[in-house]
């Protein structure tokens, strides 16, 4: 079991082998409400560290997802696009956005553990 | 300046409201089941709105008032019966919107209903065109509370009896713990429900009193979703100085008797509109798939030419899709007329459509 990483952008980031599986944290679905729309990145693309990689919008507006990590899109979960409110659900699990091949692992170095980033989602919405 | 509170705002702590400053109050948008929940609960149970911020203009007058509104307002107010409503707008010399409400006849004169943001530019306007020939309120001292959905007529009249057999767009003074209450049967959410004007120091009492049979607290958040399913129009964003009531597709709210005469603020340039027809319209817009396309989104046409700009759009819970209204050019305003809508750099297919999204079910006859 590798370790599940958080960006600033409220990503969670979970690796396995040179494959990274992302998605948004419970805490950003929480400041969002409902998510009725998502737009992932297509297959075989490529995404920078901190670029857009994908949208979701909720009744309220529209906000930009971001990729934590640089890699090649290998995989993007049609379940919730399909259904959105998934997201809502069990967004740190089974409402995962999008797995890439990694381009440098070095780069989850730069992320926050748990601890640390439940105490940055604390400061923030505050 | 200080952002004011409503009467209800220690209810709205007390069921966890999320706050927004609106129209410089402090209103809640949402509560802990979320907008669609709200929604949904409010098209198929009962759901209660504070719209105390909205403004409650009273004016005193008898048959020299009538007349003198009439030359404000395109309506056929000599006709218009004792507690009896019609939606309006005031409008400028060029008929451009400055604000859109329900007029009210009470017996001692008029009662008017008034956008936050607005209520105190109209009050200004009012007081100017009447000369101070009146004795006008815009009473702070009271709250508005609409109940809308189709159990809030039922759960209403527990608590204010008598108020079921009032009809769709008409009034009437009730009683609560010896106060009275305005109580109308009107909305803007696209279902049967009521608008209650209270005192303040009553209106926590009350509403708790009504969310103990039944209903629940909306937020703004989906009285947007709501209003813009029953293709309702928002001031600010679907309405504003810009636009005509003819451009906004509302003609059908002024009256032909009026229009004969042409004697209110505004009447040159809406006859002419009438007769000539007007270069933009307002439509119904239906995005295909999911996209949502927001206000200011533009509007193209099949040769990719701009034809206008959205001026709302969200996703529509009971639609379970999104939905949008916005301004086109006349000749692309028939319906499924096929558009393009820019979202984020990319052309998605829409289609014109006609309003309501979502059907209303308001109640015309007798009570039920």
């Amino acid at each position: 079991m590798s370790e599940v990483k958080y960006s600033k952008e409220h990503e969670w980031i979970k690796l396995e082998g040179d494959v990274a599986t992302i998605g948004i944290t419970k805490h950003a679905t929480e400041m969002l409400g409902d998510i009725v729309f998502a737009e992932l990145p297509e297959k075989g693309s490529s995404v920078e560290k901190d670029g857009t990689a994908g949208v979701v919008e909720s009744t309220k507006a529209a906000s930009d997802v971001y990729t934590p990590v640089s890699g090649e899109i290998v995989d993007i979960n049609q379940a919730i696009v399909d259904d959105p409110s998934k997201i809502n659900e069990d967004p740190e699990n089974s409402a995962w956005f999008f797995k890439l091949k990694i381009k440098d692992p070095s780069e989850m170095d730069t992320l926050m553990n748990k601890d640390d980033y439940d105490k940055f989602a604390k400061e923030t919405s505050a | 300046m200080e952002t004011k509170k409503t009467s209800l705002y220690q209810l709205h702590k007390d069921c966890n409201a999320k706050f927004v400053e609106f129209a410089g109050y402090q209103m809640p948008i949402q509560y802990s089941e979320g907008i669609v929940e709200e929604h949904k609960f409010t098209r198929n149970h009962s759901g209660i709105f504070d719209v105390s911020h909205m403004g409650q203009l009273f004016i005193y007058g008898g048959e020299e008032l009538i007349e003198d509104l009439e030359k404000v307002f395109p309506l056929d107010l000599k006709n218009l019966k004792l507690n009896h409503s019609k939606y309006s707008f005031l409008m400028d010399k060029d008929a451009g919107i400055q604000d859109d409400l329900i007029i009210t006849k009470i017996k001692e004169g008029f009662l008017i209903i008034l956008n936050a943001a607005c209520k105190n530019n109209d009050f200004k306007i009012l007081k100017e065109f009447l000369s101070e020939k009146y004795k006008m309120v815009l009473d702070e001292d009271r709250s508005l509370i609409a109940i809308q959905g189709p159990k809030s007529s039922q759960i209403l009249n527990e608590v204010v009896d008598g108020v079921k057999d009032l009809n769709f767009m008409s009034g009437n003074w009730f009683s609560f713990e010896n106060q009275k209450l305005y109580i109308t049967r009107s909305g803007y959410t696209g279902e049967d429900g009521f608008e209650i004007s209270i005192l303040n120091s009553f209106a926590d009492k009350f509403t708790r009193e009504l969310i103990k049979k039944g209903s629940k607290l909306v937020g703004l958040g989906a009285r947007d979703t709501l209003r813009l399913e029953a293709g309702l129009c928002l001031y600010g964003h679907d309405l504003d100085k810009d636009k005509t009531p003819v451009e906004a597709n509302l003609k059908w709210a002024i009256s032909k008797e009026r229009i004969s005469k042409g004697d209110f603020i505004g009447s040159d340039i809406i006859i002419k509109q009438l007769n000539d027809g007007v270069s933009k319209i307002r439509v119904g817009i239906k995005p295909e798939g999911r996209i949502i396309a927001r206000e200011k989104t533009k509007i193209f046409n099949q040769l990719d030419v701009h034809i206008g700009e959205i001026t709302s759009g969200t996703f529509g819970p009971s639609v379970n899709g999104p939905v949008a209204m916005g301004y086109v050019e006349n000749e692309f305003s028939k319906k499924n007329t096929k558009v393009f809508l820019e979202v984020r750099g990319k052309k998605h297919a829409a289609s014109i459509c006609s309003l309501p999204f979502y059907k209303k079910s308001y109640v015309k006859g007798a009570s039920q």
